[in-house]
């Protein structure tokens, strides 16, 4: 994006006023963990159903921040999997191969499912392996 | 027909109609009541007959003190729901932009929650009012079909109103038709109804003024 | 064009892993707005889902919604599930034209006949056949050609559910929507100006997940995506139910982002998914860049009393209607009054006292 002068002079400034999703999903955060603590159990939230205003999404990944974290996967375009500075909360972005957003998720586990390997793929991964050794 | 499709013809010809029907009926019960005249005083004048008309029109906005004592529960909750109705009708928004597009003219609005606690306040004062009616004898006595319709008319635009901003019940479309529609019946059966007193009361309070201003004494 | 092949099977022979098979789920789940849980669900059925043989017939129309729905490269979202289905026929997207065209759309409908699915987007003119054909053959015969062998059909874009601006007054073509017509098959609306094209792609994923027509709403649209309002997801709702309102484009109030209804925001009775999907990959909406919005996916918005005039406003000339009725009460007026006069008089020379009664027996 270029930035100009006069792009600077219209800013537009989002009022204080804004729609407080931030607090209400945070809590929303602190509840998965309780419950990840006790059964395992993982939750998933998706971001782009929640009406946020102009910055709020920010705010509220800036809040979560980075911590040890971050994988890439490329499959059909990138995506991009932080583990926040809450460990367990996972900010997952998904893109298609023009690098535009497709998905955006909170995750809270101890992994994202698509971070493992699954199982037809290590089949296949085998066999390839197999044919390659004979 | 779809909501839509009501909501457009309630904006629109049934608007038409019923602005007919309201104009042309009050203009012509005025110019009625106007052209009758009034009975020449052939005394000689001892005042001003239109200082006194003036004066009146608004000293009896002020309700004098053996009324108030007499009828307390009359003029509190038929001021409360004056100023009220005057207030949502007025001061809101939505409605100032209604006014600014037929007449051309437009003033600062109230901040909405205010005029939304206010439209409560008007519904509850005429809920008393009606129960008042209902149980006080003399007054149950008097009441005819017509007070209780008029009444009606005035109370149905408040409450739907206040459903259409709050989006309860029915459909957003359909409760912002009924809103405009109940205004629309309230038009068109006004100017038939003792609701005209909304412009008479003006033309009583100076004809009475007059009268008295003329003849040099208070009123 | 197999249209045996499974989703599953298509998208594994194109090199997919199942790790990008479970992304495409969950963007898919995201896209139909479902709840992120649904992702393994989908995931079963778009295995085994078949490949429907899609026809599109474009009628009166500007081409936006193919344009909406086409911007955006693949692979993405859209552009898999626009494999996933087998296009057959699309004037704008297709190779051939002319009577190989027309030919490939007959084979298309002879193969698959009772199951393929028919997207429209367009209105139909009515007036005269010929203000609209397609190799000589009339708008209205085609759909209706068409329509007898669809499993169901989709109205893609506010032309093909409700008119559209075809239909605006004084809809000198007669256009008329796809409902108007065909009166025995499952109609989906699509509406919009165009419609966000995750919504197009949405209704499509959802025919291959669960093979079925999604929720209605009363005017045939899913409710899914149509089922709220913009004004009840717009993030600027606060300054409305505080009476915070922008009352120029360049004021104060616009630049501190307030509420546009005194602009002529129609949110308030438009349903779509404006407000929370938005538009370009969630970049933005019309309300959020400044612009109230038009109410493009509801009947007659280009009729509904102008762009830029509030809800709350009349759609016709009130002023001159209420200047007329002025006019004539007084004409009325005086014309009563001097009747009334003359009443008096006349009642005033026969030494008889007049009452109201008198006037209000004969008045």
């Amino acid at each position: 994006m270029t930035q100009s002068s006069h792009t600077a002079e219209l800013k537009v400034e989002s009022g204080e006023e804004l729609t407080h999703n931030v607090q209400p999903l945070l809590n929303e955060v602190r509840h998965a963990l309780v419950k990840l603590l006790d059964d395992g159990g993982r939750t998933v939230i998706d971001l782009r159903s929640i009406p946020l205003a102009p910055g709020e999404e920010q705010k509220l990944l800036d809040e979560l921040g980075r911590g040890e974290v971050h994988a890439q996967l490329s499959a059909l375009g990138s995506s991009d999997f932080v583990e926040t500075r809450y460990p367990g909360v996972w900010v997952v972005e998904h893109f298609n191969s023009n690098d535009e957003v497709i998905g955006k998720f909170i995750e809270v586990c101890d992994i994202p499912d698509l971070l493992r390997s699954q199982q037809d793929d290590i089949r296949e991964g085998l066999e390839q392996l197999q044919t390659q050794l004979a | 027909m779809s909501e839509t499709e009501l909501l457009l013809w309630i904006r629109g010809p049934a608007l038409q109609i019923a602005t007919v029907i309201f104009v042309l009926g009050a203009v012509v019960r005025i110019a009625e009541i106007l052209l009758l005249g009034r009975k020449k005083n052939l005394a000689e004048a001892r005042g001003s007959a239109v200082a006194g008309g003036l004066r009146t029109i608004f000293s009896r906005s002020v309700p004098d003190r053996g009324t108030l004592q007499r009828s307390t529960f009359n003029v509190v909750a038929g001021y409360v729901f004056h100023i009220g109705f005057f207030i949502t009708l007025f001061f809101f928004a939505p409605h100032i932009l209604l006014f600014s597009d037929v007449f051309g003219v437009s003033w600062p609005s109230m901040p909405t929650p205010i005029v939304d606690a206010t439209a409560i306040v008007t519904i509850i004062a005429l809920l008393a009012v009606l129960a008042h009616r209902l149980r006080h004898p003399v007054m149950r006595f008097l009441s005819r079909f017509q007070d209780y319709l008029v009444w009606l008319l005035t109370i149905l635009p408040l409450v739907t109103g206040y459903l259409a901003f709050h989006r309860i019940g029915l459909s957003p479309p359909m409760l912002m038709a009924l809103h405009i529609l109940s205004v629309e019946l309230l038009m068109v059966i006004f100017p038939f109804t003792k609701l005209m007193h909304a412009f008479t009361i003006f033309m009583a309070r100076y004809y009475n003024g007059a009268i008295a201003g003329y003849k040099g004494v208070h009123s | 064009m197999s249209k045996d092949k499974t989703l599953g099977e298509a998208l594994r022979r194109q090199g997919v892993s199942r790790r990008g098979f479970l992304k495409f789920c969950a963007a898919t789940a995201s896209l139909m707005a479902l709840p992120p849980g649904m992702a393994p669900v989908i995931a079963a059925a778009l295995e085994k889902a078949r490949r429907p043989s899609v026809i599109w017939l474009s009628f009166q129309e500007c081409t936006g919604c193919t344009e909406s729905l086409t911007r955006s490269h693949s692979p993405t979202v859209e552009g898999l599930i626009f494999d996933a289905i087998s296009l057959d026929y699309h004037h704008t997207l297709q190779a051939a034209a002319g009577t190989a065209a027309e030919a490939a759309r007959e084979a298309a409908m002879e193969e698959n006949y009772g199951k393929y699915i028919l997207v429209v987007d367009g209105s139909i003119p009515t007036a005269n056949p010929g203000y609209s054909t397609i190799a000589g053959i009339s708008n209205q015969d085609m759909l209706m050609d068409v329509a007898k062998g669809a499993a169901a059909i989709i109205s893609v874009g506010t032309c093909a559910a409700f008119g559209g601006i075809p239909h605006a007054n004084p809809n000198p073509t007669g256009a008329v929507s796809v409902s108007d017509l065909v009166k025995d098959k499952p109609i989906i609306n699509v509406p919009g100006c165009p419609p966000i094209p995750v919504v197009i792609t949405g209704v499509l994923a959802h025919f291959l997940t669960f093979g079925s027509i999604p929720e209605l709403d009363q005017l045939g649209r899913p409710k899914v995506f149509y089922g709220k309002s913009i004004h009840d997801r717009c993030y600027r709702r606060p300054f409305y139910d505080k009476g915070l309102f922008a009352k120029t484009f360049d004021d104060e109030g616009a630049k501190k982002g307030w509420c546009l209804y005194e602009l002529g925001c129609k949110g308030p009775t438009t349903y779509n998914a404006c407000a929370t999907t938005k538009w370009n990959e969630g970049t933005s909406f019309p309300i959020e860049a400044g612009h109230p919005c038009l109410g493009c996916s509801e009947p007659d918005f280009w009729d509904g009393g102008g762009f830029y005039k509030a809800l709350s406003m009349p759609t016709e000339d009130i002023t001159r209607t209420a200047v007329y009725a002025v006019g004539a009460g007084a004409a009325a007026g005086v014309a009563l009054g001097a009747m009334n006069r003359a009443k008096k008089k006349r009642v005033e020379k026969a030494h008889q006292k007049a009452t109201i009664d008198d006037l209000e027996k004969d008045g």
